[in-house]
């Protein structure tokens, strides 16, 4: 199994006054294929710890591998490049485009990696059919329900066929039930290879995790 | 040292995409985008219209253009008081022609003055007819022999009289085509006679027509010499000079230093306006004070798009941050931002443009002129729409693009 996350004594520190060490020290392994919950209190620095393993902040001090890539030797530029190829995000609040159709929402998960218009629009169109909404394409965000609208997200993510889907509170605003549905969805990507990790305070979603991993006060640490 | 990582590679947007993202951006807000727009094409409305109704103006003028008016001086004596009925301050000279026939640019100049004839009627038999059926009130005017090329006179029949006749003071006469039909008159080469009162003057040719002073086409005309004589004439009135085409205004000059070179202002000149100077004198007349507010309407256009961008960045922050998510480079947002614009500004000019060449033609419809314009405007009408959208959208693009991912996304939509 080759590594597709390796943190080795990550830090993450916001300048103060007074300064704030929300991540520190982290070391952390996910291999490719992994289903990891990162899970902790608000607060704990969770949403640090994503946003540096998806490349949209950068560590102030260790050293973050993606997929074999230092991050610390990436441009601005690269860095944006390598979230457009290596990582799928999935956020609480969907963040779909109101005004485009679900099809379109997917494809602007491709829109900036290089992927040809044509083999955007197959690409998300198999990504729709895959999270079951290939009766779903030309459907705006607005005449979707939650669930669906995550599951559109949850495509977007998938459409470019990332190295690893990121997971932010992916079930926070869906009743229990919408939920399940797509903890189950989540259940599958993984049985497809697709390697995964979730940041909840959800007990009923660590509990599909393989792996659960705890932060408390920037502190990491791997539950038994 | 930071290297070019060849498993990461760059992130692209096509010019294709870029298009369909901004269009897709204003299309979201439909009525926004046309409001916003609506400042522009104000301002590409107002600066078409103006250049092209200037124009259409101008052109009107240079089609009035014309050769004889454009070629004709004349020089008269001013008088005192209102309306010319005051005592002459000058006196033109008797040799004016002789003084102007020397000027460069001159090709003919003569006087021509009216002759108190103190109500002498005029007839073309000796006897005297009680019933006056055979006398006519014609008025008389003195000339010296060049004004007949001055003012573009032709014959019918005869000839017209010449310096000799004026140095003898040989009571001859040319008549007007009106007053020889009223005398009877058609042929001259039985010497005809006609009188004065009682002065008796031989008709050497009848005209056919004049160009300038229509007066002569009903009037007897006599040489300066024979007014002074008979009519004790005291000096010519009015003096008119054909140029060169394109001397009128130099001629305006010299003539009457040439004619009264103690007192030149003392004399009247009248000159054709030059038809370049009125043409742009309309068109700066009524372009200074147009061009001014088009440019303001276009700013205030400006600033509105600037301002609707600005907005729009701040509405979509989380669009933002899930486009920086999904890959975009700092660039990709800054130039959707700046596409959206340019694009706002670019509809704006064309629809401006053509709302201007709208009001240019219904201008000069109801003028019943020919609409004239500069191609260019309309052409770059667009571009200039284009730049300005662009402008206005520089600073909020830039704030766009430089937003941080984390705090966009946390933002939400």
């Amino acid at each position: 199994m080759s590594p597709i996350v390796e943190l080795d004594g990550v830090r993450r520190t916001f300048p103060g006054p007074p300064p704030v060490e929300a991540v520190r020290d982290a070391t952390l392994r996910v291999d490719e294929g992994d289903y990891v919950a990162v899970v902790g209190p608000s607060g704990s620095g969770k949403s640090t710890l994503l946003s540096i393993i998806g490349c949209l902040d950068r560590p102030t001090g260790g050293r973050y591998t993606l997929t074999g890539v230092d991050v610390a030797e990436l441009s601005d530029g690269e860095l944006a490049a390598l979230r457009g190829r290596r990582i799928g995000f999935v956020f609480q609040a969907f963040h779909l485009l109101q005004h485009r159709t679900a099809l379109e929402n997917v494809e602007i998960g491709m829109l900036y990696n290089g992927t040809s218009r044509r083999e955007r629009r197959e690409l998300a169109r198999a990504a729709l059919e895959r999270v079951g909404l290939a009766h779903r394409l030309d459907f705006p965000p607005t005449k979707l329900s939650g669930g669906e609208q995550q599951r559109v997200a949850i495509a977007r993510a998938i459409a470019p066929r990332p190295s690893l889907l990121l997971c932010d509170e992916p079930t926070g605003n869906l009743d229990s039930k919408t939920s399940a549905s797509i903890l189950e969805l989540f259940d599958e990507l993984q049985a497809d290879g697709l390697t995964l990790m979730v940041v909840t305070h959800d007990p009923d979603v660590s509990r599909h995790a393989r792996r659960i991993v705890e932060i408390v006060d920037g502190v990491l640490s791997e539950a038994a | 040292m930071r290297r070019r990582n060849r498993d990461v590679g760059r992130s692209r947007l096509s010019w294709r995409d870029l298009a369909s993202e901004a269009i897709a951006g204003l299309l979201a807000r439909p009525s926004r985008t046309a409001l916003t727009i609506l400042g522009t094409v104000l301002g590409i409305t107002a600066l078409v219209a103006t250049l092209g109704i200037a124009r259409t103006a101008g052109s009107q003028i240079v089609g009035q253009f014309d050769l004889l008016q454009a070629t004709s001086v004349t020089v008269e004596n001013r008088t005192e008081g209102f309306f010319g009925s005051g005592r002459q301050i000058s006196r033109i000279p008797w040799d004016a022609e002789a003084r102007l026939t020397r000027l460069n640019g001159v090709v003919a100049a003569g006087t021509i003055t009216r002759v108190d004839t103190e109500g002498a009627l005029v007839r073309s038999v000796p006897i005297n007819d009680p019933l006056g059926q055979s006398e006519f009130a014609i008025d008389v005017y003195a000339v010296s022999p060049g004004l007949f090329e001055a003012v573009g006179a032709r014959l019918t029949t005869g000839r017209f009289f010449d310096a000799g006749h004026d140095e003898r003071r040989d009571p001859v006469a040319v008549l007007g085509p009106a007053a020889a039909r009223r005398l009877d008159i058609t042929r001259v080469d039985q010497q005809p006679a006609i009188f004065v009162g009682d002065t008796t003057l031989v008709v050497v040719g009848i005209l056919d027509d004049v160009r300038r002073e229509p007066v002569l086409l009903d009037a007897v005309i006599v040489p300066n010499g024979t007014a002074r004589s008979l009519f004790r004439l005291q000096a010519p009135a009015k003096v008119a000079i054909r140029t060169e085409l394109g001397a009128a205004r130099l001629i305006g000059e010299q003539a009457p230093i040439a004619l009264e070179p103690n007192d030149p202002a003392s004399l009247r000149v009248i000159v054709p306006p030059e038809p370049r100077a009125v043409q742009e004198a309309v068109e700066s007349d009524v372009n200074t004070l147009f061009l001014v507010l088009g440019a303001v309407a276009l700013l205030v256009g400006a600033i509105g798009i600037a301002n609707v961008t600005l907005v729009s960045v701040l509405e979509r922050v989380g669009e933002i941050g899930l486009r920086r998510a999904v890959g975009a480079a700092r660039r990709h947002i800054a130039a959707q931002f700046l596409a959206e614009s340019a694009a706002m500004g670019l509809i704006g000019g064309i629809v401006g443009a053509s709302a201007g060449v709208l009001v240019v033609v219904g201008v000069a419809a109801a003028q019943q002129w020919t609409p004239v314009l500069d191609l260019r405007v309309p052409l770059l009408a667009p571009a200039a729409g284009a730049v300005v959208g662009l402008v206005a959208g520089l600073y909020p693009s830039w704030r766009a693009a430089s937003l941080e991912p984390v705090e966009a996304l946390r933002s939400g939509m």
